[in-house]
């Protein structure tokens, strides 16, 4: 299988070591706990490992046999073929973080063109190579304000209408910090507005304020004059976003985000039950030398040559230890690299097209939603691909009905917030046709009926 | 051999891929919302097939040779797991579907997490954390819990071995605690006399490498562990190095009571050149309720007729949400899929095998270059790669020279215990014949370092791009791409 070793090769190797057997290797391993019995089941030959996994896995319905109304973080996209066929390369998936530049140019400069390609699109100014997923980019946000200020502005402000889960885990990330305060603002009772509502809740002690946009809801709200206002209190403000809405809307940079951050999975990363995803991360150039996580930088060999190397490592846990700005190692190399094949197979006039299929087909769905009797949809203020819809009954029973007519519906709002009982959020891409939305309509009928 | 960026193949006008037309009636998004430029590429299929084919063609990897990485474990990655992690009933299944349309997902979650607990004696195992930094700072946060849950708010100190990977110290700091260094001895062991000393009511943990990062096996390990429970504390095991101990011993059994695994290492899920990783933690009994949320359990209990009903629990005291969703479940695929072909003999085969290639190796070695603790290494081990009487030449030559044998250098300058370390783990995926080359390869260049040293000064001479200029890198700070004016 996969250790390629014969027993005569064996015997050879423990002669040279100078033991009788691979045993006597082991002796510095406490006697009474050396050589366990692994309770575990029998291995199995490639043949047979296939069809257990296939059996785990045509158990579980999918979005390819049902039709999926599910958006709140991730995102069912198409995926242009090329992505997978250039992931498949061993070069790029067998190889180790390029800490020997050398013989890693390919991985750096694809991770330096992923820098690029998020820092245009977000409308920034620099990109770091990763993070693990667009939660944990959020929670590094925080952290690097945190550091800003020296701990003297303890204050974090989170939006509620910023996804729960990354709110729960900026909060996991941060809790150990000297006096940090971190809010949740609005909503707890009430749909969340305008983040203007916000602006009176910042004040000298505030290091960062995150906003979604387009929102947790879908909404699309200009953010320029309340990012003046978040400036004019010294804070900094971070935008959490989706990075195909970017493929339409006005940038978070021209709009005066400090840093931008996000979940890269809508750009060529499958939806996978949740993982492996990709957290980016981009900010003013002022900010480069306090970002957290792996940076590539250009530079040049002793001939001249253009090269590419992992840079600022001084900032790094493998150098600085307890003084380094983050403890990420790992992060989501192949993944990072998906999506900078992605922006490069669906390039400038690809990307447009995906973002005005999912606003349009979105606002032809909560047109025809929000007719159904006893439906209405909330979303009022423009919004991308996602709006919020009340149902006459609870989310459960709509969602259970749906199901028996193969349709995932949409994720209920009220498991986080309790102003939003009965509301669901309904989210259309690409993926979805007409037809598909018609048919939702159709059973979402009956619901109305019973 | 430069490959122009993404941006300089980049022509105005050229499409890759194309969507179809909206099917439905058109809204319009008022233009103030929208942004003005999209500073994207714009290629064909082929450009961009190409491009990244030309990049690929410069990276070395595991299917192209050995690839000696101390700590990381660049074992074979076998192609089945990307089969299976493919599989449409996976990779088209979104984490937020009701639990009744995803039996088989969270089925192989639970199957992963008994599995998890086996190998390594734990009472719970929460697949979560995105890679091993991640696993630690879960493993950290659930002793800062664990302490206060008790009342007990003097515990600030978190004991580490000198000879620690990095992330141990940089996770303590961000979680709150004070780091502690703790010597090692003469032997490459932790210097139980100064453990003694520093271990009070004030130490919340210690935590623990085993094998430690010089590839030894803590002789005194159990007695390690005593000291720190009875002074009050926890002890973290770093699970990066668990390649040597796979039916060899549980670190459980041994009294660690959290750990860490990297399906990334251990269990040969591929490193993707920089991750996805993945880090699942272990913990014994006493702490199992402090787990990040959610847990899959068994809701149901299978009967005559049907399957067991698996969903998510929540822990009673749980530290909270670490990421999104569950965890890296492409690399759970994989991690499961290896596991189950190699069961539990097949798994300790792994670790005898990785022993017994790193201690061939390093007898080898031993000669031409210095072992500063001269015992039986587990999985890897550490020579400095440096000699008395050629002062001028160092790890870095050596590591650098190796590119042109067409070998991946050793992990260099880690530990930073050792003078010019080359850390060597060779796994157990390389046969002896490619062990041989390797060494010969070490060998040789022990030679031309006192014969030629130029060779090493100048090297690597063989790859797509010479040395490169970091200093100059860090201090242009060029992040991006130059972009062409009409962007």
């Amino acid at each position: 299988m996969f250790i390629p070793h014969t027993p005569s090769e064996t015997e050879e190797m423990l002669r040279k070591i100078g033991v009788k057997s691979i045993e006597d290797l082991f002796k510095d391993v406490p006697q009474k706990y050396r050589f366990p019995k692994l309770n575990l089941p029998e291995g199995l030959t490639e043949m047979e490992a296939l069809a257990e996994m296939h059996e785990y896995a045509s158990s579980n319905e999918t979005v390819k046999g049902l039709l999926s109304f599910l958006g709140a973080g991730a995102y069912h996209h198409y995926i242009p073929a090329g992505v997978d066929s250039l992931l498949r390369r061993a070069e790029f998936y067998t190889a180790y973080t390029p800490y020997q530049p050398e013989v890693a140019q390919g991985t750096l400069q694809a991770i330096f063109e992923f820098q690029t390609l998020i820092a245009n699109l977000t409308g920034m100014q620099v990109s770091n190579a990763s993070h693990y997923d667009g939660a944990t980019a959020t929670a590094e946000a925080g952290v690097m304000a945190y550091h800003n200020f020296r701990g003297k502005r303890p204050g974090i402000l989170l939006s509620s209408a910023v996804n729960p889960q990354y709110r729960e885990v900026v909060c996991s990330y941060l809790c150990g910090y000297e006096n940090i305060n971190i809010q949740t603002l609005g909503g707890d009772f009430t749909l969340p507005g305008n983040p203007d509502d916000l602006a009176a809740h910042v004040d000298a002690e505030t290091a960062l304020v995150v906003v979604q946009y387009p929102d947790f809801f879908g909404r699309i709200f200009d953010l320029t004059s309340f990012a003046q206002k978040v400036h004019e209190k010294g804070a900094l403000l971070a935008v959490v976003t989706n990075p195909i809405a970017l493929g339409l809307l006005k940038t978070p940079g021209e709009m005066g985000a400090d840093i931008v951050v996000g979940e890269g999975q809508p750009l060529g990363i499958p939806l996978s039950y949740g993982g492996p995803y990709l957290g980016f991360f981009a900010t003013k150039k002022e900010f480069a030398r306090k970002i957290s996580g792996r940076l590539v930088g250009e530079t040049t060999d002793a001939q001249g040559r253009r090269g590419y190397v992992l840079t600022l490592t001084a900032r790094e846990q493998h150098i600085r230890r307890e003084k380094s700005t983050s403890n990420i190692c790992t992060n989501q190399g192949l993944m990072a690299l998906a999506a900078t094949i992605y922006l490069s197979l669906v390039g400038k006039s690809g990307l447009k097209q995906v973002a005005n299929l999912c606003f349009q087909k979105a606002h032809y769905a909560a047109d025809v939603l929000g007719q159904i009797p006893g439906f209405s949809v909330l979303s009022d203020a423009p919004f991308f691909h996602e709006f919020i819809l009340k149902c006459p009954r609870s989310v459960d029973a709509v969602n259970a009905h749906l199901l028996e007519r193969d349709i995932i519906g949409g994720y209920d709002l009220g498991k986080d917030c309790e102003a939003l009982v009965n509301h669901m959020l309904i989210c259309v891409t690409e993926m979805t046709s007409k037809d598909d939305i018609d048919y939702l309509a159709s059973i979402l009928e009956e619901v109305s009926h019973d | 051999m430069t490959e122009p960026t993404i941006y300089e193949l980049s022509s105005p006008g050229r499409t890759g891929v194309r969507f179809p037309e909206p099917d439905v009636p058109l809204t319009h998004l008022p233009q103030s919302l929208m942004r003005e430029q999209l500073p994207l590429p714009e290629l064909s299929e082929m450009d961009v097939i190409r491009h990244f084919t030309h990049l690929s063609s410069l990276n070395y990897c595991i299917d192209g040779g050995l690839y000696p990485l101390g700590s990381c474990t660049m074992k074979y990655n076998p192609k089945i797991n990307e089969e299976t992690a493919r599989l449409e009933g996976f990779a088209y299944t979104h984490p937020l579907q009701p639990e009744v349309t995803i039996q088989g997902n969270l089925a192989l979650m639970y199957d992963l997490q008994e599995t998890l607990k086996e190998v390594a004696g734990f009472a719970a195992v929460t697949l979560q954390p995105a890679a091993g930094a991640q696993g630690e700072f879960t493993g950290v946060m659930i002793i800062r819990d664990y302490h206060r849950s008790r009342g007990d708010a003097k515990r600030t100190k978190i004991l580490i071995p000198d000879s620690a990977h990095g992330t141990n110290p940089a996770t303590s700091a961000m979680s709150g605690f004070e780091v502690v260094a703790l010597p090692s001895d003469a032997r490459g062991n932790v210097d139980l006399a100064k453990l003694r000393e520093v271990c009070d009511d004030t130490v919340a943990g210690l935590m623990l490498t085993n094998p430690n990062t010089l590839g030894i096996f803590d002789e005194n390990v159990v007695e390690v562990i005593n000291i720190v429970h009875q002074a009050g504390g926890l002890v973290y095991g770093d699970g990066a190095n668990l390649n040597a101990l796979l039916g060899i011993v549980r670190p459980g059994d041994l009294g660690i009571d959290i750990m860490h695994f990297n399906l990334h290492k251990t269990f040969s899920t591929p490193h993707g050149g920089g991750g996805p990783g993945s880090g699942p933690v272990g913990v014994a009994a006493h702490l199992a309720d402090f787990l990040p949320t959610p847990l899959v359990g068994i809701l149901e209990k299978a009967t005559a007729d049907l399957p067991p009903l698996y969903g998510f629990i929540k822990p009673p005291k749980s530290i909270g949400r670490v990421k999104s969703f569950f965890g890296q479940f492409g690399m759970f695929v994989r991690a499961y899929t290896y596991i189950r072909m190699h069961g539990p003999e097949g798994l300790r085969k792994v670790s005898e095998y990785a022993v017994l290639n790193a201690n061939y190796l390093l007898a080898k070695l031993g000669d031409a270059y210095h072992l500063p603790y001269k015992r039986t290494c587990m999985h890897e081990f550490v020579v400095e790669g440096c000699w008395p009487d050629i002062p001028d030449v160092h790890a870095l030559d050596i590591a650098k020279r190796l590119m042109d044998y067409k070998f991946h250098p050793p992990t260099n300058y880690f530990p930073l215990i050792v003078h010019e370390a080359l850390m060597v783990e060779p796994t157990e995926t390389e046969s002896k014949q490619s062990l041989d080359a390797f060494a010969e390869a070490l060998l040789a260049i022990a030679k031309e370092a006192r014969e030629t040293p130029e060779l090493l000064k100048e090297a690597p001479h063989d790859t797509p791009i010479g040395r490169l200029d970091e200093v100059k890198a860090a201090k242009e700070l060029v992040l991006c791409c130059w972009l062409p004016e009409e962007n």
